[in-house]
């Protein structure tokens, strides 16, 4: 790394990307206000309250790292299905490895498309949801994120759209360093479904954005690689109308280091959310879920469930917190986050929170973290079921409260083995 | 043929001694039942031959067809051809009935060298069985006895049992927490498995169990030990007159 030239070190930060294709006006206004944002709070470090546990050094250094590509031989995730394919390679759009962008009850275009574009309905939320969810907490990752993306997806769901949109991020070269920016919009009564899948470079940093208006239905699948060595920074923010539905699954096995962050707002009265995650890391892995869903309507659920099987050494984070505003009565908000260590040498890290201003909710959060129950080991090895396959049993079942979050039964099944898959190249 | 030679055994944690020489033979096919007060080390007994973790054995062995289960890790015992009813069932969330059971058929099938069965083999066999224990469809996808009665559990232990076919059967209190109805229900699982060659320990506090399941032999268990041996007419004078009698014969 050369000597740092940069007054701020944000500075460095937006320099070590090349400028995206110039927009419209509206766009090259918003990236701008991004920059401003991104130089205004700083660089990620250390001392912040929501990087305690999760050191961002690698993530704010100069270069990507050199990560080996892993060749899988296993069926791809979610291969079975009939999609609208995207794909990305080395977080840049390949036509030519994708499907025409057009399909039933969507429109759908790349970003450098969009935001050319005059006026766009996108002008709405690209940036805005993002700019939103910057307070209390600051995300410096996703504003940079805005201001410096010019790769992406820009969807919006007019009607009931038949086969999802699923998003590949494969990659070719091993220090490649990807910015990505979704956007996306459901529209009142639609349904929309979007699936990610693969490390899509050797740092990953990518944020969408989703606005779903009333009564509109949105749900999320994502599998984020299995490149050992990669780095990955997501957010996603959505805010979401009244009688809307909104389901995001992660899946991470593998990965150095990991921060997922997701922030809801919840605007609109009857509304359901569901973020979830399951995770496995097994030696140098770091794996973060930083969630914040506020509550500012009547009569809304939202729940969290986060679990990390964690080996050899790597450790799980997990931030989660729910706001509860004055006027949000009647709220019904879940949390679980819970670590299955399977060795004296993992960790887990957990803050749940909760602040909650209104006199009419239930609110239940647990987060617990522990070894394999003997008991159960014990009774089913007694049926014949040897050691190391009984372990993953109770790994596949610590997961399965997670997994349950997924509509899709085909999906989640598909997950299901993914993890078994995991659990198996990885018994002791 | 099952035996058990001179066990001495401990709690791990406590440097104490449960087990202090217990010596007992079960012929193939024969059904014997052990009474005790409690802490006499019954359910001790059932948990060192299983293999369970937190007990040390000091002395002895414990034999099954000439083989020392001792040395066996819990599941090679399993393969080996022991089965242990347990007094409290296991819950499993996450894990399926199913899917357990199946798993556990052919990890023994595997152990031994066997050819594995397929769904569809598995299905027709766990389908039939359970018919006869009434345990239904629904019962057979939950999750490993998540959300079960009492009763349920115990049927559970026993179509297992009836699944994976052991040679020798250990029933740790199974009519523990069982109503009249399904004490006979799961008494005649355990005597349809009765084949003249299958052998059972029956571990229990109550005569009644032994009306349904008829014992060859009675052993009395106290501090470690048998300490008397005899005919079903040993359990009904435990019946009447409780332990007393018998531990001052022995004193």
């Amino acid at each position: 790394m050369g000597e740092a030239k940069f007054d701020n070190p944000t500075e460095a930060l937006l320099a070590r990307h090349s400028a995206p294709r110039k927009g419209s006006d509206w766009a090259e206004a918003t990236r701008h206000a991004a920059r401003e944002r991104t130089l205004g709070m700083g660089a990620a470090g250390r001392r912040d309250e929501y990087w305690r546990y999760t050191n961002p050094t690698a993530l704010n250094a100069a270069e990507a790292p050199d990560v080996e590509i892993m060749q899988l031989e296993e069926v791809p995730v979610f291969d079975g299905v009939e999609k609208l394919l995207v794909t990305f390679v080395d977080g840049v759009y390949a036509p030519e490895q994708s499907d025409d962008l057009s399909g039933e009850g969507l429109e759908i275009s790349t970003l450098e498309e969009a935001l050319s574009a005059d006026i766009h309905w996108a002008s709405d939320v690209f940036g805005v949801l993002e700019g939103n969810g910057q307070s209390p907490v600051k995300r410096p990752f996703a504003a940079l994120n805005t201001a410096l993306a010019g790769q992406g997806v820009v969807i919006r769901a007019t009607g009931k759209v038949s086969k999802p949109v699923a998003l590949r991020y494969c990659r070719e070269n091993t220090t490649s360093d990807a910015v990505l920016h979704h956007v996306v919009r459901v529209e009142s009564g639609a349904d929309l479904n979007i699936l990610e899948n693969g490390a899509g470079a050797s740092r990953l940093n990518t944020v969408m954005e989703v606005d779903v208006a009333k009564g509109g239905t949105f749900h999320h699948l994502r599998a984020q690689g299995r490149d050992h060595a990669r780095l990955a920074a997501t957010a996603i923010f959505a805010r979401l109308g009244a009688e809307s539905h909104f389901k995001s699954f992660t899946l991470t096995v593998n990965g150095v280091l990991t921060r997922n962050e997701v922030v809801i707002d919840i605007n609109g009265d009857d509304t359901k959310a569901s973020v979830a995650g399951a995770c496995l890391g097994d030696g140098d892995f770091l794996h973060d879920d930083t969630i914040f869903i506020t509550h500012d309507a009547v009569n809304c659920e939202s729940r969290q469930v986060f679990k990390k099987v964690l080996k050899n050494g790597a450790t799980g984070v997990f931030q989660g917190k729910i706001l509860v505003q004055p006027d949000a009565q009647k709220t019904d908000g879940y949390q679980i986050s819970q670590g299955l260590l399977l060795d004296d040498d993992s960790n887990f890290l957990a803050k749940p929170e909760l602040e909650i201003y209104a006199d009419d909710v239930a609110c239940s959060h647990g987060s617990t973290c522990g070894a394999v129950d003997e008991n159960s080991l014990f009774y089913l090895m007694s049926r014949g079921v040897p050691r190391a396959e009984a372990q993953n049993m109770m790994i596949i079942a610590f997961l399965d409260e997670a997994i349950q979050e997924i509509e899709d039964e085909v999906l989640a099944d598909d997950i299901r083995a993914r993890l078994s898959g995991w659990a198996e190249r990885h018994k002791t | 043929m099952f035996e058990i030679k001179n066990l001495k055994a401990s709690l791990e944690d406590e440097d104490k001694q449960i087990l202090k020489g217990m010596d007992l033979k079960i012929n193939p096919g024969e059904v014997h039942a052990i009474m005790g007060p409690n802490g006499s080390g019954k359910s001790t007994m059932s948990y060192v031959a299983a293999g369970k973790s937190g007990y040390v054995v000091d002395e002895g062995e414990v034999l099954l067809d000439g083989a020392d289960l001792l040395d066996m890790e819990p599941d090679e015992r399993a393969a080996a051809g022991l089965f242990l009813a347990f007094q409290y069932p296991v819950e499993i969330p996450g894990v399926g009935n199913m899917t357990f059971l199946r798993t556990a058929v052919n990890s023994q099938r595997k152990m031994r060298g066997e050819e594995e069965l397929n769904a569809a083999q598995f299905l027709k066999i766990v389908r039939a069985k359970a018919k006869s224990l009434k345990i239904d469809a629904d019962m057979l996808k939950r999750p490993v006895n998540v959300g079960f009665s009492g009763g349920e559990k115990k049927r559970n232990e026993i179509l297992q049992m009836a699944m994976l076919e052991p040679k020798m059967c250990i029933l740790d209190e199974t009519d523990s927490g069982l109503d009249v109805d399904a004490m006979k229900l799961v008494s005649e699982g355990v005597n349809a498995l009765r084949d003249g060659k299958r052998s059972f320990l029956v571990i229990t506090h109550y005569q009644r169990l032994l009306d349904h399941i008829k014992p060859d032999v009675v052993h009395i268990m106290a501090d470690g030990k048998i300490i008397k041996s005899g005919g079903p007419e040993l359990a009904l004078e435990v019946e009447n007159n409780g332990y007393a009698d018998l531990l001052n014969e022995v004193a």
